[in-house]
């Protein structure tokens, strides 16, 4: 038999075969295809099946069908046998979970910070919306100034609230921001620092970040509000929110700083080479070779961080900062709402929230690294 | 290590532009040393390029000639001896060394482009931010360039997005957006397929009729012949034997260049 072969006429392109979708053929293919596959399919059935109606039940406010509370009724539907989640109690100390101990008269403060915060959050996520720069000045330079001078008045007739009548869901996002926004730029220099050629440098940040990852941050923050006035001169006191808020931030730095660096070294060494060829100096290959491609490298990372120091900021409650989750707990114990459900109402509430806010971050970033992808994947 | 290969250009060269000066010094390398650890792969290494010189570096892998042409640009740091850039000496001083940078443009066996930047954007970065010049200048200039390398069509893309020899061409224009005086090559086609060797070469041919004072480290023995009035040959980190190229092909003189020659040529 001969190997030769000459192919007389070229293969045209031809039409895909017909896509076949449809609830049934997915559910033949990916639930029934096999007797185990059957067998499987029926087991997690009957378990939903049993499972999730009580929760439904339980979370389903009444005019729905189920045996929740809803906002409205009194603390006695609450006190009736087979009652369901009181959401009538979230919403009785909705304005304590949000705002903690702050002055009812003087809500309007941390709603307006709220409002900026989310006018300027929102086009500066948003890739398409212009003047990126002065957005990003204005949120991170001009919002926390002006957020402060809010919440904390003193200045044009606004009456001092002390950081210790803040509360609840404004106290965890002041710490969560602060947090983020603090140690991105300190992460940054500190990884810098971690692989920098001068040896002082080095040690420095080296000594800084496995001195901040090796101990738990509950003990940072028991040192900070506990130990630290100790050491204080007699009469000088540091605001306790203001400790918390060094701590949590210094100890994320210390985490983001290890993730960055694993981008860093990601980066293959002709990235560095190519940028020093062109004469560009230090800094300048840094802030627009290295770190634009480090940086997305570890969005997964960055973002992990970030969403474990926003559970994390719940630790503060240790040191009485009421944060969220402290109001929640302490309002647990509120006679006036006593009920069997009141505690777990509120907890619900609570993780409800903290969940909102991690998803949320964590779709961004997924969004995010699609976006800057510029390889063969786009 | 790939292959040598004898890739040449069917066209005349133009060789009008092609003059070596005799007064003007590029660059001097006088009694170089260097070591890795305790491996010493450089050795006295003196050499003296002319302005105008083409010369084509060749020699087995490990040889150090890739090693040499990056002490040129201070990507590698030398230990003994002088190195001579333009008049400037490459000491640890960094503003010596960016000074040497901006007038010695690098190419790299691996292209070395900025993968989240765009073609025009990696070409306007280094005159923007190095040189200063204003955006719509650097533009211009970049797009200039692509168009001398035969892409301007890519301007927006990215590198990801672009073919071996595409990405080499850009990287090219990347450097002579800088305007360099002299261009270092460091293995340019070796990481290419065969097919975009020529188109590659062709860039660098053309750069040589322009009369830019070129080094190549490189396997091309059909540039060399073609382009190069000099080739040097290393072998052990020194420099064995260096000839005009007719010479060295035809006639060369020392055994480890004749073994060389004999295993690529056929």
């Amino acid at each position: 038999m001969s190997i030769s072969f000459v192919r007389s006429e070229l293969v045209p392109a031809k039409p895909a075969p017909v896509r076949t979708s449809g609830v049934i053929l997915w559910a033949q293919k990916n639930l029934f295809s096999t007797w185990q596959d059957t067998l499987f399919t029926l087991i997690a059935a009957a378990f939903l099946f049993w499972s999730l109606p009580p929760i439904i039940n339980f979370l389903l406010p009444t005019i729905f069908g189920g045996s929740a509370i809803p906002p409205g009724e009194t603390v006695e539907a609450c006190r009736a046998p087979g009652a369901g989640a009181c959401w009538n109690y979230i919403a009785a100390r909705m304005n304590f979970f949000i705002y903690g101990f702050f002055p009812v008269d003087q809500l309007w403060r941390p709603n307006l910070v709220f409002a900026l915060g989310a006018l300027l959050i929102v086009p500066l996520m948003i890739p398409k919306v212009p003047f990126k720069r002065t957005n990003a000045i204005l949120f991170f330079v001009v919002f926390p100034v002006i957020s402060f001078v809010l919440l904390n008045g003193g200045y044009f007739g606004m009456r001092q609230v002390p950081t210790e009548q803040w509360g609840g869901l404004l106290v965890t996002l002041v710490i969560s921001m602060v947090g983020i926004t603090g140690s991105i730029p300190l992460g940054i220099l500190l990884a810098l620092g971690r692989q920098s050629k001068l040896p002082i440098i080095k040690t420095l940040c080296v000594m800084f970040i496995e001195l901040w990852r090796a101990v738990p941050l509950i003990t940072v923050l028991f040192m900070a509000s506990v130990m630290l006035p100790l050491f204080m001169p007699q009469g000088t006191s540091v605001d306790k929110l203001l400790r918390a808020l060094v701590g949590v931030t210094l100890f994320s730095s210390a985490y983001l700083a290890e993730v960055i660096r694993g981008g860093l070294q990601a980066l293959p060494r002709g990235q560095y080479e190519a940028g020093a060829s062109l004469g560009l100096s230090y800094w300048k290959s840094m802030i627009f070779i290295i770190l634009p491609q480090a940086l997305k490298h570890v969005i997964p990372g960055i973002v992990n961080t970030f969403i474990a120091l926003f559970k994390d900021t719940s630790l503060v409650s240790i040191v009485g900062i009421f944060d969220l989750l402290n109001t929640v707990q302490s309002a647990a114990s509120d006679a006036a709402w006593g009920s069997p459900t009141q505690a777990i109402s509120g907890y619900l509430f609570a993780g409800f929230v903290f969940w909102v806010f991690c998803f949320a971050m964590s779709r961004y970033s997924m969004y995010m690294e699609r976006r800057l992808d510029t390889g063969h994947k786009r | 290590m790939s292959q040598p290969s004898e890739v040449t250009v069917d066209r005349v060269i133009d060789t009008s532009h092609m003059t070596v000066s005799d007064t003007d010094v590029a660059i001097e390398v006088i009694g170089m040393h260097k070591w890795y650890g305790d491996f010493h792969v450089l050795r006295d290494i003196n050499l003296k390029v002319m302005k105008g010189e083409r010369i084509v570096i060749a020699g087995p892998s490990g040889s150090g000639k890739s090693t040499l042409i990056r002490c040129i640009n201070r990507l590698e740091e030398h230990q003994e001896g002088q190195i001579i850039v333009n008049g400037t000496e490459l000491t640890a001083d960094l503003k010596r060394i960016d000074e040497v940078r901006r007038e010695v443009g690098m190419v790299f066996q691996h292209f070395n482009l900025f993968p989240h930047l765009t073609i025009l954007q990696n070409l306007t970065l280094a005159p923007i931010w190095v040189r200063g010049i204003a955006k719509a200048e650097a533009e211009a200039t970049a797009m200039h360039y692509l168009e001398r390398v035969k892409i301007p069509e890519q301007a927006n893309k990215y590198p990801g997005q672009l073919s071996g020899g595409q990405q080499q061409r850009v990287a090219i224009a990347r450097s002579l957006c800088m305007q360099p005086q002299i261009m270092l090559f460091d293995e340019p086609t070796s990481a290419l397929d065969p097919e975009m060797v020529k188109e590659v070469l062709e860039v660098m041919i053309n750069l040589a009729e322009d009369g830019m004072t070129m080094i190549c480290v490189t396997h091309e023995m059909g540039f060399a012949r073609q382009v190069a009035n000099r080739v040097i040959f290393m072998d052990q980190g020194q420099i064995i034997e260096q000839n005009e190229p007719q010479e060295f092909f035809a006639n060369p003189q020392h055994e480890r260049t004749k073994l060389f020659l004999s295993q690529i040529l056929h």
